[in-house]
């Protein structure tokens, strides 16, 4: 199996990474070679294995419902890129 | 000068203690050698005149009880410091300025201990070799042109040439063990849910491990001792019974049982590797402990594995870095337009290479044959390790392939620089504690380390077969400074 | 040609479509914080005030989970008679937005915390169910604003990370009216529980619509497409009605129909496709790995259950039962929480001697008109529920006439006026006493003793005249069935 320029063009789509042709042939070849060696877990029958998410073995534990926080905005904005001191600022989006 | 930087950190923390020295005695020294040692480019960003102030401040009431009493600290500038830049070794967020703390540096400050500084490290902690960093390559204190390993390669080469006591890493794959045989030093991956995430930033979430890095095991129980503690700030973080490591360190390990992985012998390992852990073999019989042969048939998946489940969750823990909150912005004529640019702008090659590793195994129609298929996976290797601890209490093997590489050498072909981390990444696949400690020197006299896996949360048995075996080796790092003009 | 008004069917020359709709409803958590942080979730903010450093997803950031909304999420399932998975899992589901501070959103895509149950709407025509396909928990976004700046998007946080249960129905639903029911019913269930306040307005309550169209009899299903976030009943039935028809006349010109995902434009009144999310559609779902199964035992499922109070359904059961009213009255009783709760005090206070028909009268009447006219809800109803009771009573044992109690409900408007206050100001107690009553019957008689001679002669309908005469001469306080009886013998 190899991956293409169009499946390369696609993950960068959905990554949100601009890539240019040279870039594309770049990644499809370390890619390659990436999954070739990947592709070794194919050797493996997994069929009745249960699929392991997390090594940590206890469960979900709880927060209690209490507004704990203070309004922060100022910090929380203070990193933002573009000066506004109520909002985030992007670029202008048509739905 | 020099003779404060060249004490462990038990040392000088006793020396502190007894009014020998001061925080800022202690504090001017480490400042004064890393501002002498910036060929090294270990630090990010320095923050030596607080550090200083802090100290001194200290000193006017010195609060003796603490467990690192105004010792000064450079720590891996992937944990947020409030009010100090926090980059992950990226350009992305070359500008960010944390208003918050993590809660393992917390519990550093919280003992008294003086931020120096925040270290180099790979780009987000992806790479074996600190060569994916925005802030440039960091040089091996073994010799010049070397890389330290990575991703805690500054931190390694802070701890290896002396410009901070002792340091904290992360550990995704290998990336305390790595670094730490690579520089002749001490580095543990504790027990996943050992340490808190919290403030961390995230490369890969199922994987990630905060852990010390020290010039000898002792003062390495000492930070773990501090920082390893329970966080309902962390979903994963686990609340289980935490050992007093130094205070409980012993050499004493008669009886236990070592496993000895027949499949770590992988092809191509060079023959000093091999002579390395006969002879760790060797020593850890002279400390008592018996030997036994055991298997983790699995092994030769782990890192195939480890390239689908880390890339897979990297791809998604990135997807924050978009430009719009924090961090590198690129101009861009509309939104999607913006994070393409910022994105493909701000992250290094290695980064966007994993992200569409990540992205691709994720994706419509190969999730079960890639990542669906790596968990299974994850869960065999996880499995084999359960089976031999039913038959041993640690497992001996070394820490890495080879010993540290030329600067560049692996650069351009990532498959060889993945192989690095074969030994070191079954360990956090399956979540359990490991160290590396030092136990010999390659042909050319660059170190070498091995690695003792341990059972989950068994912290302080890996840590005293360690101790034990520290002695018997009595591993001496040579560093000749050749960095300081 | 159908057999009852309740189909809702397109027809186009010779074939007749029927309409497939199912719906994805997203209901906000009531809850103080937010699902995965300790922010506050109260609607009206000013921006960003109301983001932690979790909500804005900062390096390092984890979520934590909120008890309280997974006891919500459970108790919602119980009120959909649902399975309550003992087992669920979060993912992530990874989009870009600019709203979406994580580059993900914390969702259960293969593990809801709910599985299957049902809900049964009341339709003129007799009772619908509807089936639920599940029930999961997830985060809302923040708000993206447009209209602010000529350049920019602006975006506000406050509402990333509250929680929301998504409630998918089956595609049960064959009518816009049926799917007014089925988000009244929603609705109603879920303000009974306490889990959701079911306010429209404030977006709490909002709807997916998923529409496809298909020949009357024909059992294979066409092609769906998914209406997003649309925010009133009116505008779904609206909406549906547009693209139900949309598709009718494509499948008529031999087109295909594209699965996608569509807007409603509220005010061209039409359905149009979202470009802008066309290539998110791959949201590469994984568990999310800063998160553990969630898992709850099942004493954990049994104390919630034992907090669960009576329901929609059982309520009506009970009220047709215990009240002997009929089902419609019932109904509209138990429709809402806050009107089946006045019901049941103004019964309560009422006492032994309860006149239901006089009370069910009242407020589905007088009371409902004037909240409707001033647009209030039952429970900010001017007049209390006591006070309604005490006027209901009044008209049952005589004190006034039902006249005279319309104009006492008036005035006990202004300020929750006991009614019998209103009585004593203005003197407005009915005239009960038969003697009292005579003398004035007998004047009336004696002033107009032609009408009466016509009257005894055959001339019945003037009996009308001698009542309005009397009720016009005592003010209209005399009782007028004893006004009635005296007249009879006297004339």
């Amino acid at each position: 199996m190899s991956i293409d320029l169009k499946t390369i063009k696609h993950i960068s789509k959905l990554s949100r990474i601009s890539v240019d042709e040279k870039k594309a042939e770049k990644l499809a070849g370390d890619l390659n070679s990436i999954f070739k060696f990947i592709e070794k877990l194919n050797e493996l029958n997994t069929d009745n294995v249960e699929p392991l998410t997390s090594v940590a073995e206890t469960t979900l534990k709880f927060r209690s419902d209490e507004v704990k926080n203070q309004n922060i905005r100022e910090q929380i904005i203070k990193n933002s890129p573009e000066d506004n001191e109520d909002f985030f600022v992007v670029p202008k989006v048509v739905e | 000068m020099s003779d404060i930087t060249s004490q462990s950190l038990t040392s000088l923390v006793k020396n502190i203690k007894e009014k020998n020295l001061s925080s800022e005695e202690v504090t001017k020294a480490f400042v004064d050698r890393s501002e002498k040692s910036k060929e090294l480019n270990s630090y990010i960003t320095e923050d030596f005149s607080n550090a200083i102030d802090k100290s001194k401040k200290f000193d006017e009431k010195p609060n003796l009880d603490l467990k690192l009493p105004g010792v000064p600290m450079a720590v891996k500038d992937l944990f947020c410091t409030k009010d100090i830049r926090t980059t992950a070794g990226s350009k992305i967020l070359e500008n960010f300025v944390p208003t918050y703390e993590s809660t393992v540096t917390q519990n550093i400050w919280n003992e008294g201990a003086i931020l120096l500084g925040k270290l180099n490290c790979d780009e987000f902690a992806m790479g074996s070799s600190n060569e994916t960093s925005f802030y440039g390559n960091v040089q091996n204190p073994i010799d010049k042109g070397l890389v330290p390993g990575g991703s805690s390669g500054g931190s390694a080469a802070a701890v290896s040439g002396q410009l901070t006591p002792i340091t904290i890493g992360t550990d995704t794959g290998g990336s305390i063990r790595q670094p730490a045989s690579f520089t002749g030093t001490v580095g543990l991956k504790p027990t996943y849910g050992s340490c808190s995430r919290y403030g961390i930033v995230a490369f890969a979430s199922s994987l990630d491990q905060a852990g010390p890095m020290s010039q000898n095991v002792e003062d390495c129980a000492l930070l773990q001792e501090v920082i390893s503690t329970y966080d309902n700030k962390d979903s994963t973080s686990i609340d289980f019974k935490r050992g007093q490591y130094s205070k409980d360190l012993t050499k004493d390990i008669k009886g236990k049982k070592i496993g000895i992985p027949k499949e770590y012998r992988v092809e191509g390992m060079p023959k000093e590797i091999e002579e390395l852990w006969k002879k760790g073999i060797e020593y850890a019989k002279d400390c008592g402990a018996e030997i036994i042969d055991i298997s983790l048939p699995n092994t030769s998946y782990a890192l195939p594995t480890y390239y689908i489940v880390a890339p897979a969750e990297a791809s998604s823990n990135l997807a924050r870095y978009d430009g719009v909150k924090y961090g590198f912005r690129a101009k861009g004529e509309n939104l999607t337009d913006m994070y393409e640019k910022t994105r493909s702008e701000g992250f290094g090659a290695e980064v966007q290479r994993r992200i569409m590793i990540g992205t691709y195994v994720l994706s419509s129609g190969y999730y079960d044959a890639y990542y669906l298929k790596a968990q299974k996976v994850r869960k065999l290797i996880k499995n084999d390790f359960d089976e031999a601890y039913k038959k041993v209490d640690a497992i001996l093997t070394p820490s890495t392939p080879s010993s540290a590489f030329k600067i560049g050498e692996k650069k351009n072909d990532p498959v060889s620089m993945y192989l690095n981390d074969i030994f070191t990444v079954p360990v956090n696949l399956a979540g359990l504690p490991a160290i590396s400690i030092p136990a010999g020197l390659d042909a050319t006299g660059y170190p070498l380390g091995l690695q003792i896996i341990g059972k989950a949360f068994q912290e302080q048995e890996i840590l005293n077969l360690a101790y034990a075996m520290e002695d018997k080796i009595s591993f001496k790092n040579k560093i000749t400074d050749w960095w300081i003009k | 040609m159908s057999k009852d008004n309740s189909e809702y069917l397109i027809e186009r020359y010779d074939n007749v479509y029927e309409v497939v709709i199912g719906l994805e409803v997203h209901a906000q958590v009531t809850s103080n914080s937010k699902l995965f942080s300790s922010s506050s979730t109260k609607f009206g903010a000013e921006p960003n005030t109301q983001v932690s450093l979790v909500d804005a997803a900062f390096p390092g950031m984890l979520p934590v989970i909120n008890e309280y909304c997974v006891k919500q999420a459970i108790k919602t399932g119980i009120g959909l008679k649902a399975q309550i998975n003992k087992r669920s899992v979060f993912d992530r589901k990874n989009y870009f937005y600019a709203d979406l501070p994580q580059g993900y959103q914390i969702s259960q895509f293969k593990y809801p915390i709910v599985g299957e149950g049902t809900v049964i709407l009341d339709m003129p025509n007799g009772q619908k169910e509807v089936g639920i396909e599940r029930l999961h928990l997830e985060q809302d976004a923040g708000k993206s604003i447009h209209d602010m700046d000529p350049q920019n998007t602006l975006v506000d946080l406050n509402r990333s990370g509250v929680a929301l249960m998504e409630i998918v129905s089956k595609p049960d639903l064959r009518t816009p009216d049926e799917v007014s029911a089925y988000i009244k019913k929603l609705r109603s269930i879920m303000r009974y529980l306490g889990t959701c306040d079911g306010n429209m307005q404030e977006g709490s309550l909002r709807a997916d619509v998923n529409v496809s169209v298909k020949l009357k009899d024909s059992k294979e299903l066409g092609t769906r497409c998914e209406i997003k976030n649309v925010n009133s009943i009116k505008f779904m039935q609206m909406a549906i009605d547009y693209e139900a028809n949309r598709q009718v006349d494509l499948i008529e010109e031999g087109k295909l129909i594209d699965q996608e995902t569509r807007l409603f434009d509220t005010k061209k009144n039409e359905t149009r496709s979202m470009r802008s999310k066309e290539d998110a559609h791959d949201y590469r779902y994984f568990p999310d790995p800063d998160l553990l199964p969630l898992e709850v035992t099942e004493e954990f499922i049994e104390k919630l259950k034992s907090d669960i109070p009576e329901l929609p359904d059982d309520k009506k059961k009970r009220f047709i039962e215990e009240f002997k009213i009929s089902a419609y009255e019932a109904t509209i009783l138990v429709s809402d929480i806050d009107t089946a709760k006045y019901f049941e005090e103004v019964v309560a206070k009422m006492g032994k001697n309860r006149d239901m028909k006089l009370a069910v009268n009242w407020i589905t009447g007088e009371l409902f008109a004037v909240l409707n006219n001033k647009n209030l809800e039952i429970s900010k109803s001017p007049i209390s529920a006591k006070n309604l009771a005490k006027l209901i009573n009044l008209i049952k044992n005589g004190t006034i006439s039902g006249k005279i109690a319309k104009t006492i409900f008036e005035l006990m408007m202004d300020g929750d006026k006991d009614p019998l206050v209103i009585i004593e100001e203005k003197g407005l107690k009915q005239e009960s006493d038969p003697k009292a009553l005579e003398a004035l019957i007998d004047k009336i008689i004696n002033d107009n003793r032609e009408k009466a001679i016509e009257y005894k002669n055959g001339k019945e309908k003037l009996f009308g005249f001698f009542v309005g005469q009397a009720m016009k001469v005592s003010g209209g306080k005399a009782n007028p069935q004893l006004i009635n009886e005296i007249l009879k013998k006297k004339l």
